[in-house]
């Protein structure tokens, strides 16, 4: 067998002691109606031979392209150390820290994720992590309605779809309601949440509002008035809830500083692969006034009896196996190693190297931003934004496809997540980071500008090559 | 033995009644079975709760129990030293462990609580 | 954690101490060099109030430094790569080494997952090969791998339910009934979907009181949550009278899956009828706990739920060709309950978890774990109680009720003294039905001698709760910490450093 130790001498050796003469006979409480038909499943494989099979699996992933995909997960270098790190077997084939004297490893590292997560969200209580940016967000939502012991969140639209739409299916479960806040169509803060829409929405008195949801920078990559809109949900008694991009949080303003109870997002970008999008770290955090009400794990520092400095978990109570039906959440298993990736990420980076990746990135989208215009393509809002941004392109879907064939992933056509807004049928949404380069900004504008006139005039001819190289 | 001029109900809580105002607390039983207590919710001041209804939430490290009100009336006191201390309920949850007091609406209530003697026969049997 | 299995002495770990955190070994210029400098005029054209304050105090390590951090705090580590976890429920199988090889090759780990699908066919196809082996393995029709963990898939689950009764326009049924024998996550669950939870007693025999049960169920029932083998180890004998009543009732069948480890290639919760189920990755198909997560939950449905997935599932076109399910294509789906398609990484290592064993590795696999669960309870038999004496399915439940009754031990106090014996103790206190219980699953990769040197530190300690009870109370004496005051820790919550901290706890070197 695979990776069992037992030979048949073994086996006959647990079943005398047993005192049964097959194993059979241990499954004799199955009721013969309900015993199984074979397993209609492919034969056994060697671990060569499954290596063959795996390596072609994956090559039928096409990785090459030129990325500017951003949209939620996003392309980063990861520090060579982290992997070898996570890799050491004591971290990533432990289990759950409920033995703490023989865990402090997992413990300390989670208490540091929680610290370190603490000093870039500027909020003291920060979880042991949640499944992703979506379901802490819909969590972070759910705590507001406990919190204020209301039914109705406000939900920006600028927060990403996928996010509104897990959130709603959280709510559902509830009966709680998630009425969406338009964003602003035209003018200077053009895609950004409409602070008088929001304003009207608080002031229903019939329909208070337990929690006001808002991603900065948000899903189109702008940066949204948080400090206002935090104002005008504290105004109606409403809490306000951030959703929030870590990189980004080395150098803009942080939920604590402007006014946020919760914030909730997405850890990817701190030293997790794309991977298809998961395993993913929910980011999860909130002042400590709401400490009780925060779902997911806690560890905290104390002492043993010895005196020595020690790392538990702790508020237990709020948890499924102590409160049951009575739990905030029923979340058990969450996605402790990911934590740790993420505080590995953060060590080897330090404050200044994490500012630098979001520096670089900001430094590569604005020059994405002048070669996309330069080709044609300008921005579709006029405010400010980090490194993530839509722009107009006629036909984005198929121009999209095209670029494709040209070694281009030319980010994400709006259309294709957001169907319901005409005004972005015609929209790209592009990202840069530090790991983008000036040959792949070149290749894409150069590819895109031909698309755009349509011909393949001598100057395209010449994109084409470059594009071509990078599609090898 | 547990003190005898209070009344007590089956979930270990206590009540004394002065003149129309019941102070009420949990009992050095429900204490220890709780083991180190570390949290403790209650209810606002002014909110008015109906006999036996949910009224708050005692947290140990390692398990959680509601609090239920042996009387209905208002709310008018809680014990401000608990969110700074709750280890009073382990140490002296007849005095400075007291929780909550509630102005009582009906006084009749008290007769159906168990007496001092008949929550002592419940303990021994636990 | 030095193994003790050969000697079966304790021995004293060396070297194994708590160090600083990062924040104490930071210190200002260390580090660096991971990324080129930005240009100076990089965050300019961003209005300066939008911007921080000051920037985010992070610790300034070298990279020597934090590489001695993380190994050095890794030993503190129990760990299965280290040794033996008899967790009743958790399934602490070993995780395949090839596992990590094949969730790491860059054509998986760098796909974006809103890459179009012509750039994500082997991505697709793994999935799809997985929910068609998954589906087989559980009797059921469709496989939704969204679900982050296995709590997240009993969610789906139910919120699935759900979404059935109401479009068939029957809004009474409010409940949702659980065994007090299960595990937290079940009523928890229950409520979050927005149902009451109905306990069910337990029978004397371990398995559900089906007089209690038929009780319960009613019209207001919207689904019963059933664990089998039940959390004590057994399979439920009377699960065809369970689940007949549970659908004259008009209500679902919803299977916990958490110790299918125990029946595969024997029972198939589909087939059986059961509606729904989850499955844990992490438990039965080895992906690694890695602390904490991540897993992943997968839920297994039958023809009643299949309209409900959540969207979007993975497809198979006629040319072989596959597809994720465009948005709107199927509106009786419940939505997301994530962001993307699911834990993407852990599935290739479920995937080549069951690949590698097949039809007939799966089947032995379960066979070895109810071999060993029931050999080890045969020999702990005479050294603590074993409540219930019929064979037992993977894991079984022990009792310490009368080594308190004759000594004060309780299971807390065997659990910490099994510390200084080199093992990690079982699972304790659960489940809520037996007291002092001890719920003990060894699995199908650990061997025969690990299984008896486990039985010889019981027998130890069984002993030394006769001669030396002190010795037990105070356990563990071997371990890198001691015995936590769990007390203040819930207190005076100290959930992030600050810099003050390390004036106010001794920080270790």
């Amino acid at each position: 067998m695979a990776y069992g130790p037992h030979t048949n001498e073994d086996r006959a050796r647990m079943l005398a002691a047993i005192g049964v003469e097959s194993v059979d006979e241990l499954f004799a409480d199955i009721p013969p109606s309900l015993r199984a038909s074979k397993l209609e499943l492919p034969s056994p494989e060697s671990e060569a031979e499954l290596t063959v099979r795996l390596r072609d699996l994956a090559s039928r992933n096409r990785v090459d392209l030129a990325s500017f995909l951003g949209a939620g997960a996003y392309r980063h270098f990861t520090p060579a150390v982290v992997d070898q790190l996570l890799l050491r077997g004591e971290f990533y084939t432990a289990y759950t820290p409920y033995q703490p004297e023989i865990s402090q490893g997992t413990l300390q590292t989670i208490y540091e994720y929680q610290s370190l997560m603490a000093e870039l969200t500027g909020l003291d209580v920060v979880s042991a992590s949640h499944y992703d940016g979506a379901a802490a967000t819909a969590e972070a939502a759910l705590m507001s309605c406990r919190a204020t012991r209301r039914e109705r969140v406000l939900v920006g639209r600028g927060v990403h779809p996928h996010y509104r739409e897990t959130l709603r299916t959280y709510f559902g479960g509830a009966s709680l309601v998630a009425d969406e806040i338009p964003l602003v169509s035209e003018g200077p803060t053009a895609g950004t949440t409409d602070l008088a829409a929001l304003e009207r929405m608080l002031a229903g008195a019939d329909r208070p509002v337990a929690g006001v949801v808002v991603a900065n920078p948000s899903f189109l990559g702008l940066l949204e008035p948080m400090a206002e809109m935090g104002r005008l949900a504290h105004a109606a008694g409403a809490l306000f809830v951030a959703v929030v991009e870590p990189v980004s949080l080395a150098v803009l303003a942080t939920p604590g500083e402007y006014g946020a109870d919760i914030a909730a997002g997405e850890g990817q970008s701190l030293g997790l692969p794309l991977s298809y999008g998961g395993p993913y770290l929910g980011i999860l955090a909130c002042r400590e006034a709401l400490v009780r009400g925060i779902p997911g794990r806690l560890v905290g520092m104390t002492t043993d009896i010895d005196g020595r400095r020690a790392f538990v978990m702790t508020l237990r109570a709020r948890e499924q196996d102590i409160r049951r039906e009575k739990a905030s959440s029923n979340i058990c298993t969450n996605q402790a190693l990911c934590a740790l990736a993420a505080a590995m990420y953060l060590g080897a980076m330090g404050p200044h190297g994490l500012r630098d990746v979001a520096a670089l990135g900001a430094a590569r989208a604005g020059e994405l931003e002048s070669a996309l215009a330069a080709a044609g393509a300008p921005r579709m809002h006029p405010g400010p934004y980090l490194n993530e941004f839509a722009v107009r392109v006629p036909a984005a879907p198929a121009v999209h496809a095209r670029l494709i064939e040209r070694g281009i992933l030319a980010g994400l056509p709006l259309a294709r997540v957001l169907p319901d807004d005409p005004s972005l049928a015609d929209a790209l949404l592009v990202c840069a980071t530090e790991v983008t380069t000036p040959d792949e900004i070149a290749a894409f504008a150069g590819a895109l500008g031909d698309e755009l006139v349509g011909g393949t005039g001598h100057e395209g001819a010449d994109r084409e090559g470059v594009g071509r190289e990078t599609a090898r | 033995m547990v003190p005898q001029d209070l009344r007590y109900t089956k979930e270990h809580e206590w009540v004394r009644l002065e003149g129309e105002i019941a102070t009420i607390g949990i009992t050095d039983y429900a204490a220890e079975q709780l083991g180190d207590i570390v949290f403790v919710e209650l209810p606002e001041i002014g909110r008015t709760v109906s006999q036996f209804a949910t009224i708050g939430v005692i947290e140990s490290v390692k398990a959680v129990s509601d609090l239920f009100a042996p009387v209905g009336g208002e709310v008018v006191e809680s014990n401000a030293e608990l969110s700074g201390a709750p280890e009073l309920l382990n140490s002296d949850p007849f005095g400075k462990g007291w929780m909550l007091r509630i102005e009582v609406a009906d006084a009749g209530q008290l007769d159906g609580l168990l007496d001092a003697a008949a929550y002592e026969a419940l303990t021994a049997e636990a | 954690m030095t193994s003790t299995e050969s000697e079966g002495r304790p021995t004293t770990p060396a070297g194994d101490r708590l160090g600083p955190t990062l924040f104490e070994r930071s210190r200002p210029g260390r580090g660096g060099g991971k990324v080129p400098h930005p240009p100076k005029d990089a965050l300019a054209r961003i209005p300066a109030d939008l911007l921080r304050a000051e920037g985010p105090r992070l610790p300034e390590v070298s990279e020597p430094e934090l590489t001695r951090h993380y190994v050095n705090l890794s030993k503190l580590n129990y760990s299965v790569d280290s040794g033996f976890y008899p967790l009743g429920s958790c399934t602490m199988k070993y995780n395949p080494k090839i596992d990590e090889w094949a969730a790491r090759l860059a054509g998986f780990s760098t796909l974006h997952p809103f890459a179009p699908d012509d750039l994500a066919q082997g991505t697709l196809q793994l999935l799809w090969e997985l929910e068609t082996a998954l589906a087989e393995i559980g009797g059921m029709k469709a496989v939704t791998l969204q679900p982050a963990a296995g709590a997240q898939g009993e969610l789906t689950g139910i919120l699935m339910v759900r979404a059935y009764h109401r479009s068939r326009g029957d809004t009474d049924r409010s409940e949702v009934l659980v065994p007090d024998s299960a595990h937290g996550t079940n009523p928890a669950t229950a409520s979050m979907a927005g149902f009451r939870t109905v306990s069910i007693p337990s029978a004397p025999d371990g398995g559900v009181d089906v007089e209690a049960f038929r009780s319960a169920l009613g019209p207001r029932t919207a689904a019963v949550m059933i664990t089998n083998p039940s959390t004590l180890g057994l399979f439920e004998s009377r699960l065809c009278e369970l689940l007949d009543a549970i659908h004259e009732a008009g209500a679902l069948a919803y299977m916990d899956g958490a110790n299918l480890n125990a029946i595969m290639g024997r029972f198939k919760p589909g087939d059986a009828g059961f509606d729904v189920m989850h499955f844990n990755m992490h438990k039965t198909f080895s992906t690694p706990h890695g602390g904490g997560g991540p897993g992943a939950g997968p839920v297994g449905v039958g023809g009643t739920l299949l309209p409900f997935l959540p969207s979007p599932r993975v497809l198979r076109e006629p040319d072989g060709r596959f597809r994720l399910e465009a948005a709107g294509e199927r509106p009786t789906g419940i939505g997301r309950v994530r962001a993307f398609v699911g834990n993407a990484g852990i599935l290739v290592r479920a995937y080549v978890y069951i690949r590698a064993h097949g039809d007939s590795g799966l089947r032995e696999v379960s066979d070895d774990a109810v071999l060993a669960a029931n050999y080890l309870k045969s020999r702990l038999a005479g050294v603590v109680d074993v409540p219930f004496s019929r064979p037992c399915m993977h894991e079984f439940v022990a009792s310490s009720a009368s080594l308190k009754a004759e000594t004060g031990i309780r299971t807390l106090d065997v659990a910490k003294r099994l510390i200084d014996y080199g093992f990690h103790p079982p699972t304790i206190y659960f489940p809520l039905t037996v007291e002092e219980a001890l719920l003990i699953e060894p699995t199908e990769t650990e061997s025969l001698e690990t299984l008896d040197a486990f039985v010889e530190a019981m027998a130890r300690i069984v002993e030394e709760a006769h001669s030396s009870p002190d010795l037990l109370h105070s356990a563990p004496h071997y371990s890198p910490v001691r015995r936590l005051d769990e007390t203040t820790a819930a207190r005076q919550p100290n959930l992030r450093w600050r810099a003050m901290t390390g004036s106010q706890t001794p920080c270790p070197d």
